[in-house]
């Protein structure tokens, strides 16, 4: 069964009462930030709360998620050596421009592991988009490691350099939109959207979700605990998706009590793509609290 | 690890701790408790602090501590910062956790 | 036989009739009708007294006497502080101080307790300096903690005599019809005033605004009112009544408020004409939102609302999703505009709210109630009068009077506050005890009640992250360390009063 990602909750490193709750809001995943949200003088402070929290802290099987700062920032290094043995499940790359910065963090990450003594590949990586370079190279940065599960975009940094800046109908992050989304699934891994920063902006979200799911999008970053529950609604399968699903799951069954390899549905042929999408709506529906119980049909 | 400044890390947010490290003319490790929950986990914070002195190997320091309901987790990472920074040492050594 | 005054024989004894008194003149016997028939140029009848003062003496105030006041003026209340002071430099003591409930507002009583004017209290919540003066065991008297309910069987069955009760109203005519919510001090709903006006010996009212008699319509009756005085304020506003009770924004209130929601809604009480009462704030006020969606979405309509209203409560009113409001406190401006214009918005005293031993009260026809809680252990016994230091900060108020008459009394809380857990193995002080709560809902997961299996079966049918309550009190204690246990000197500083009378804890004196 996939991972479900459909948001990611950000919270800011240096903020001991957020850092100890993050997780009972249940959003699919917690990002803790070491980057943006952490001024300067408190890096060195925000590192030892956040190693500390997931060495301790038991967030009840949501997926960690640790954004670091840049290798090309004085903290890089120091965050990579603390997270690998603080062991959140993944670690996020800001910034990625190319798969250069991706293999540069997991060679350092894999250096780490060995003296740590731990399994390798054990921690995941995610790289964030936030230039026009790294839309560029989105295909390549999506496949320069195995670690790497997912890329995401950062549409603040990415205006910025692109000479406009952010409008409702999102029709200047289109095109970054798109390349990551496409490149994310040629690779085979998740693509995540950027935050909305208007928390106040009930209706502006939820037209903006609702548009990133229709680019295929399979979920975005959250920076308050309200924005949560309209993304899980509006990424809830509906009833004819569900039933469906759940006939192509009994075809499956069908088939294998026969024997047979070929899977059929209504006389159409049932191949890989359509079931990872049954397992995926299931899934989804089963998290969305509507009980979906495999075994009854 | 030696104090010869003074350090100071946290915020006095709630479920935080504001934790000042300085040199102590006397020996030994001396606390300074404010907390909120002083009756109720007074006893455990100053537990937690003399752990971590030692795990830093600090023998002579004075700690004030400003406490506002922070978890153990909490406490023994800010203590660990302000430590450090009292120290004037940089570069936690990650190998030894 | 002898004549009266009428001229008539009448005689002086006759069967069935021992003790005959012959007429003596048409004003003898009636002290209040005035003699002056018929002269025109004087003041028209009233109880007017010009100052507090002269008020506490006409009432015959002495010492060893019991005094009472409401609590509608919340933290804005000048009434009780005013009259202590005149009481005080009257030289009168030993008062028993029956207050309905005490604020941040009335930490001036601490002087008059050291100077022994008061020197026993009746109340429903003792906070701020106040409450950790008489948690430090200053009084000789333990106080006495009662819920709302409570304090009206009191005074009804004359446990609580009453010897002049110091009312403020909003408004006033000269003969002492008051209402709550007209005048700039306005407050509502008078429903604790109206049992003291109507049991104690003497009643004083206390009024900044007054009005051209007679005031219609009427709380606090003329034939219940000794004497009124009227003052510049009987409080200020802004402590009295905000503008509208704004909801909470805080995200994990609001997380706790939708699993309360959809424990109501999976509960079985969740149905047409079904009746609700919840607290004033927090993540109890904000379930309103969800119920108010879901009302919408299934056609329910609720029969009443009781409480402790406030404007959300009125908007729901308003929109015909509630028929009908019964009010013993109104919380906010919105709630005040309701009473005073709308006949369905009911104001109905401390008795018909909670009373036990009346002839059937509010309480008993509530179906759900959402409350918060201090702390609440592995019985379920709720606190929601000392913090975990055990020092008095809250009031039992309408708890124990609610959860035990509704169909389904749901707890409402985050598990951990700071690192204060609130799911304890025992909690410091019993308010409500433990066979009348149904449901907690914390922000990291629900426990029910072993006692309620039908509720337990209906929310296993949903995704509603379920525990038992020790799995809740270990997970706090997991996260947040095993907290010391607060020792406490032997001296007993307050008893607390279960609603029927009996005494169901009792709080000591904190180590210094």
């Amino acid at each position: 069964m996939e991972k479900l990602r459909r948001t990611m909750l950000y919270v800011p490193g240096n903020n001991a009462g957020m850092v100890k709750d993050a997780h009972i809001y249940r959003s699919d995943s917690v990002m803790f930030d070491l980057e943006d949200s952490v001024s300067i003088n408190e890096k060195d402070s925000a590192r030892l709360l956040i190693f500390n929290a997931l060495r301790t802290l038991d967030y009840e099987g949501i997926e960690t998620v640790v954004r670091i700062n840049g290798l090309d920032t004085p903290f890089g290094l120091d965050d990579i050596k603390a997270m690998v043995r603080a062991r959140p499940d993944i670690i996020r790359i800001p910034k990625a421009d190319s798969a250069d910065d991706i293999k540069e963090v997991e060679a350092i990450i894999e250096a780490e592991e060995k003296l740590a003594g731990l399994e390798s590949g054990s921690i995941k990586l995610m790289a964030a988009i936030e230039g026009p370079l790294g839309v560029i190279n989105a295909y390549s940065i999506a496949t320069a490691s195995k670690r790497l599960v997912g890329i995401a975009l950062g549409a603040e940094d990415y205006v910025t350099n692109m000479k406009t800046k952010r409008y409702a109908d999102g029709m200047e992050i289109l095109f970054a939109r798109s390349q990551i989304v496409t490149a994310a699934r040629a690779a085979g891994i998740y693509a995540l959207d950027t935050v909305y920063s208007d928390i106040n902006n009930e209706e502006g979200f939820i037209n903006e979700v609702k548009l990133i799911k229709q680019l295929g999008f399979d979920g975005k970053s959250v920076i308050s605990p309200r924005q949560i529950t309209p993304v899980h609604r509006i990424y809830t399968p509906e009833q004819k998706e569900i039933d469906f699903a759940l006939r192509v799951i009994e075809a499956i069954h069908e088939a294998e009590e026969h024997g047979s390899g070929v899977i059929s549905l209504d006389g159409k042929m049932v191949d890989k793509p359509i079931v990872d999408r049954a397992e995926r709506v299931l899934a989804m529906a089963k998290a969305s609290g509507i009980m979906v119980h495999e075994d009854d049909i | 690890m030696r104090v010869v400044k003074t350090g100071i890390a946290g915020t006095l947010e709630s479920s935080d701790v504001m934790i000042t490290v300085s040199e102590n003319t006397s020996k030994g490790i001396e606390i300074e408790l404010q907390s909120i929950v002083e009756k109720q986990f007074g006893k455990q914070i100053r537990r937690v602090i003399n752990e971590k002195m030692e795990e830093l190997g600090i023998k002579d320091a004075t700690i004030s501590v400003n406490d506002k309901g922070a978890l153990d987790c909490t406490i023994g990472a800010r203590l660990e910062a302000a430590s450090y920074r009292a120290a004037g040492i940089s570069h936690v050594r990650w190998e030894e956790k | 036989m002898a004549k009266n005054a009428a001229n008539r024989e009448i005689p002086l004894s006759l069967p069935g009739f021992e003790n005959i008194k012959p007429f003596e003149g048409a004003f003898e016997n009636t002290p209040l009708v005035r003699r002056d028939k018929g002269v025109r140029n004087v003041p028209k009848l009233n109880k007017l007294i010009d100052t507090v003062e002269q008020a506490v003496i006409k009432a015959g105030l002495e010492d060893g006497m019991t005094i009472s006041f409401h609590h509608h003026f919340r933290n804005g209340d000048y009434i009780l502080n005013m009259v202590l002071d005149v009481i005080s430099n009257l030289g009168i003591k030993n008062l028993t101080l029956a207050s309905s409930s005490l604020t941040a507002a009335h930490t001036p009583l601490i002087e008059h307790i050291k100077n022994g004017v008061v020197t026993q209290i009746y109340t429903s919540g003792l906070r701020g300096e106040l409450g950790e003066f008489i948690s430090n065991g200053n009084m000789e008297n333990p106080v006495l903690i009662h819920s709302h309910g409570g304090r009206a069987r009191n005074i009804e069955t004359g446990t609580i005599k009453i010897d002049v009760a110091f009312l403020g109203v909003p408004s006033s005519d000269v003969y002492g019809n008051s209402n709550g919510y007209t005048g700039k001090s306005a407050c509502g709903s008078l429903g604790y005033a109206k049992v003291d006006a109507e049991f104690a010996e003497k009643v004083v009212l206390i009024t900044d605004f007054l009005v051209e008699y007679p005031n219609t319509p009427f709380s606090i009756h003329q034939d219940q009112v000794d004497y009124i005085v009227k003052v510049d304020s009987v409080g200020d506003p802004e402590g009295i009544s905000t503008g509208a009770t704004r909801m909470t924004k805080n995200p994990r209130d609001l997380l706790i408020a939708r699993n309360a929601a959809e424990v109501v809604f999976a509960s079985g009480y969740f149905e047409d004409g079904f009746s609700i009462q919840t607290g004033s704030g927090g993540a109890s006020l904000a379930t309103t939102k969800h119920l108010r969606e879901e009302m919408i979405k299934r056609g329910i309509k609720a029969s009443f609302a009781l409480g402790g209203i406030t404007s959300q409560m009125v908007k729901l009113h308003e929109e015909g999703l509630i028929r009908r409001l019964l009010d013993t406190q109104s919380f906010d401006l919105d709630a005040v505009k309701s009473i005073g214009n709308n006949r369905y918005h009911t104001e109905i005293s401390a008795s018909y709210y909670a009373n036990p031993l009346n002839k059937g009260c509010a309480v008993n026809k509530l179906n759900v109630v959402i409350l918060s809680a201090l702390e609440i252990d592995t019985e379920f016994n709720v606190n929601v009068i000392t913090g975990s230091d055990g020092v008095l900060r809250g009031a039992s108020g309408g708890h124990s009077d609610t959860a035990v008459g509704s169909g389904l009394s749901i707890i409402v809380a985050p598990l951990i506050r700071g690192r204060t857990a609130t799911v304890v193995d025992k909690v410091q002080t019993i308010i409500t005890p433990g066979e009348t709560v149904d449901v907690l809902v914390t922000d990291r997961g629900i426990a029910v009640n072993p006692r309620r299996k039908d509720i337990l079966n209906r929310l296993k049918a949903t995704a509603l992250p379920l525990y038992t309550i020790e799995e809740l009190k270990e997970k706090a204690q997991r996260v947040a360390g095993t907290p010391e246990t607060i020792e406490f000197e032997e001296k007993i500083v307050a008893l607390i009063e279960y609603r029927d009378g009996t005494i169901i804890d009792v709080i000591r004196q904190v180590k210094s």
